[in-house]
């Protein structure tokens, strides 16, 4: 079996929280407890829609410690494949769905001696988590968070009532940016900076803390890219013996879920390197999306990560 | 040249490399005997840094020999103690007081750049981001895995344990956190019959 | 069954000892007539009934003993158990999952009662009864993770993950096979295997390493390892090698038979939830190459492992200056006759022996 082991929920609240973002809460069916988990863990969600099974990784940001509810929030995106509309158009409370054990890709350095966050837009919610499960140990942490404006600052209330002096929000709207260089500039030793938000953002820092002489291991990034849609391409697969089609809206690791073949998972956005795959033979061009493979791999024509890259030409042949 | 080739080992037996001047508002060295050469080769290379770094030189056996060409590098902030061991508190000061981006640089013996790192790695710096060039002797700083008593300088195998007096072989097994390598008994199977002591790479 | 709680040592004057019950459900470690270093994982979910795969933490008859046995080594150097000051958290993770499944697993030997954070915690055969606060260390009478394995038969090493590695940064280690973890506590996964021979070469370790650190909640591993130890000692360790290295050389032809023990590790794999760690208990059991014979398969197929194992490895693991003497007492359980696949005794199936 591929990715987490599953649990079978119930939705028992969902709440709008702005414009853009929902909030979904999950009872378990069975009544029993959920695991706990750590602060940054993502649960990879299924949806049946309209005979398409669609699993999507979403951080989760209720209380770790809380085994009662696990909760996600949902930002909306009209352009995509449709996984974020089909949470916001169908899912009601009371509905059954499934969803994976706790997996966690962006966990915390509990050695670090503060932690310093920085969010941008919905990649809010695993912090949301992390600072619970600080709270409760006496962390020090901080955290700097960038969004539109007021109306689609998700979470911002909360979290300024509950830790107005470790808070900082930050709204493009009123043009009041992260001065990213003077909040790096003075940390102290065994500082450890965690980045979850849009791809320029992630960049922004990870560059940012380079200059500056940061250690790679003090440098925390989550970015889960989601699986964009292509032209068709045909697959032969030597092991299973088949070929399949994949589809414009559908991700080659959704095809071979649909075809039966089992390719192991774990974050479904080309940064966990569960799924990776070898190339037995193709002619055409790879569309390498993942930020898994280094460069000289992408460039061999011997791998690919089947959970977000995609494939233009004749033929393609993968060892699955 | 003071540079030593190390032969191929396991993969706990730490490696070093050649300093090199790293992005960062802040420096650190600690060196002793002729790590002092690496010092200087860098400073040679990249005239700038000297005067965001501060050195710990600890001569060791090689007395006054580098302290003059050290002090005419333009050193921000110059340090010349008598052991590590007088230097540690100066040197940990240093790092409670740090910021992130300070860039350590060990050179010289493996038991000072060991001792150093452990210093700098509780005060938060992975043991990955420190900078290490090996000079000058090959002694090891050796811990009895019985008594746990540390033997510094150690440049036999096998060798006796300045603790407990067991006769120990000097395995490659490295500890960063004790700054040590390990030594285990050698005749423990056959009490008495104890090689005759080689010299370390003999 | 209930189990018999058998009174024993393993030192001085060694009364351990298997009943017909341990040999029959010992975890013999070859499942051909050859060995070679594999990372040979299955999941951990359960196994045939009394086999010591069946239950998440096995207790076995020597449960009272060897914890005996433990608390007198921690006595003599309490360096055996450490715990880095950021694995707390896993500390009470492991005290969780420990308790927790052997409440379950073991109703009539174990029970946890669980009010909030207010826990009542029954271990009969230890005859321990606990009222604490869950997750507040100064409730209990040692930190969570010695607390909790000083009831837990087997080694545990509690490994943080982080920068794509496994760092042993806590565990309690007194039943080991030569290694030190007052030495190796800090080290990452390639580091504390240094010592180790062939294996980084046939990349096993880079293999094991990308599975473990994929282990997922709800999802434990095991594996078996394996090595000899002359005498039911459990304490092999290095900080005690000059004491009892010199047992290895105490081998004659008329004792080995119950003096030689294989060693097995059964090695099991968690991810723990609260900490995102990792635990790894390593579960030691001892059989005497007697105890062995009785099954003529492992009989057959002992002898043919350990006289073509490579000679680093049979150094590696100790006994190279045995195997002579192992082998002429081996040959004597080896008619020649074909072995079945797979591990289990198969008493009905494989011939008996001529």
């Amino acid at each position: 079996m591929s990715g987490a082991e599953k649990i079978n929920v119930t939705v028992s609240a969902v709440v709008p929280l702005n414009e853009l973002v929902t909030r979904f809460e999950f009872k378990r069916t069975d009544g029993a407890l959920f695991p706990t988990f750590s602060g940054g863990a993502h649960t990879v969600v299924e949806m049946k829609d309209d005979g398409l099974t669609r699993l999507n990784p979403y951080s989760l940001m209720s209380d770790p410690q809380d085994q009662q509810t696990y909760a996600i929030s949902v930002r909306r995106d009209d352009e995509g494949r449709g996984g974020s509309l089909f949470m916001h158009n169908n899912v009601k409370v009371g509905d059954a769905m499934v969803v994976s054990n706790p997996v966690n890709l962006f966990s915390l350095d509990l050695r670090a001696k503060k932690h310093l966050m920085i969010a941008g837009g919905i990649g809010i919610t695993p912090f949301m988590a992390q600072i619970k499960q600080l709270d409760r140990a006496h962390g020090n942490w901080e955290l700097h968070y960038a969004t539109r404006n007021a109306a689609l600052g998700t979470y911002v209330d909360e979290l300024t009532s509950t830790h107005p002096n470790d808070v900082h929000i930050y709204y493009d709207d009123d043009k009041n940016f992260i001065d990213l260089e003077n909040l790096l500039d003075g940390q102290p030793l065994g500082t450890h900076i965690y980045v979850c938000g849009p791809k320029g953002m992630i960049d922004w820092v990870r560059g940012k803390t380079a200059e500056l002489g940061w250690p790679l291991e003090s440098v925390h990034y989550e970015e889960f890219l989601a699986p964009q849609p292509g032209k068709p391409f045909e697959v032969k697969l030597s092991i299973s013996n088949k070929t399949i089609q994949v589809g414009e809206n559908e991700s080659l690791l959704e095809a071979l879920e649909r075809e039966g073949v089992d390719a192991p998972y774990l974050c479904r956005g080309g940064a966990c390197g569960q799924c990776e795959t070898s190339v037995i033979g193709y002619d055409g061009k790879f569309l390498h999306m993942d930020h898994w493979l280094e460069d000289d791999e992408k460039a061999s024509g011997t791998k690919i990560m089947p959970c977000v890259s995609r494939f233009e030409g004749k033929t393609l042949v993968l060892d699955r | 040249m003071s540079k030593f080739e190390f032969p191929e080992a396991i993969k706990s037996r730490p490696t070093y490399g050649t300093l090199e001047a790293r992005p960062g508002k802040a420096h650190l060295f600690v060196a002793d005997a002729e790590g002092a050469e690496a010092i200087i080769d860098l400073a040679k290379a990249d005239s700038g840094l000297m005067a965001k770094s501060h050195v710990i030189y600890i001569p060791k056996d090689t007395g006054d020999k580098f302290v003059s060409q050290l002090q005419d590098l333009g050193i921000n902030q110059l340090y010349v103690g008598p052991s590590f061991e007088a230097a540690q508190t100066r040197l940990q000061r240093s790092l409670a007081d740090a910021h992130m981006g300070l860039q350590v640089y060990l050179c010289g013996t493996e038991g000072l750049m060991g001792q150093a790192q452990r210093d700098a790695m509780a005060a938060g710096i992975p043991h990955t981001a420190i900078q290490t060039e090996h000079r000058g002797s090959v002694a090891r700083r050796m811990q009895c895995v019985h008594c746990k008593g540390i033997t510094e300088d150690v440049m036999t195998d096998p060798f006796v344990c300045s603790h407990c007096g067991l006769n120990l072989f000097v395995r490659d097994h490295y500890s960063r956190r004790l700054a040590a390598f390990q030594g285990v008994c050698i005749d423990a199977e056959d009490p008495g019959n104890v090689p005759p002591s080689a010299e370390l790479y003999s | 069954m209930t189990i018999q709680f058998k009174d024993e040592t393993f030192r001085d004057d060694y009364t351990f000892s298997n009943s017909d019950w341990a040999i029959k459900r010992f975890p013999f470690p070859f499942h051909e007539d050859s060995y070679m270093y594999a990372v040979n994982m299955e999941q951990h979910r359960g196994g045939p009934d009394g086999s010591v795969y069946e239950k998440r933490f096995d207790v076995d008859e020597h449960y009272v003993s060897e914890m005996r046995d433990r608390a007198m080594v921690l006595a003599d150097d309490p360096l055996r158990c450490q715990s880095l000051p950021h694995m707390t958290l896993a500390g009470w993770d492991l005290l969780e999952l420990i308790m927790v499944s052997k409440s379950e697993d073991y109703p009539d030997l174990f029970e946890l009662h669980r009010d909030g954070d207010q826990w009542h915690w029954i271990n009969k055969p230890l005859g321990i009864d606990d009222k604490f606060t869950f997750l507040d260390e100064t409730s209990l009478p040692y930190g969570p993770m010695e607390y909790i394995t000083r009831q837990t038969q087997g080694d545990f090493c509690v490994l943080d993950q982080r920068d794509d590695n496994l760092w042993m940064d806590a565990g309690i280690v007194t039943t080991q096979a030569d290694w030190s973890l007052d030495f190796d506590i800090g080290m990452n996964f390639f580091e504390w295997h240094a010592p180790v021979p062939l294996a980084h070469e046939k990349g096993i370790f880079v293999r094991a390493l990308k599975f473990l650190l994929n282990i997922q909640q709800g999802a434990p591993a095991r594996r078996l390892n394996w090595t000899m130890t002359v005498n039911p000692l459990l304490d092999t360790s290095p900080e005690n090698y000059h004491k009892w290295g010199i047992q290895k050389t105490s081998l004659t032809p008329e004792n080995i038979g119950q003096k030689q023990h294989l060693r097995v590790e059964l090695q099991t794999f968690f991810r723990l939830p609260r900490s995102n760690a990792l635990v790894f208990p390593i579960r030691a059991y001892l059989a005497s190459f007697d105890d062995l014979m009785t099954v003529p398969k492992w009989g057959r197929r002992l002898h043919r492992v350990i006289r073509d194992l490579p000679e680093e490895l049979a150094t590696y693991k100790g006994f190279i200056d045995n195997r002579p003497m192992m082998l002429d007492y081996l040959s004597r359980y080896d008619d020649g006759k074909p072995t079945s696949d797979g591990i289990w005794p198969n008493l009905d199936t494989d011939p008996p022996r001529d």
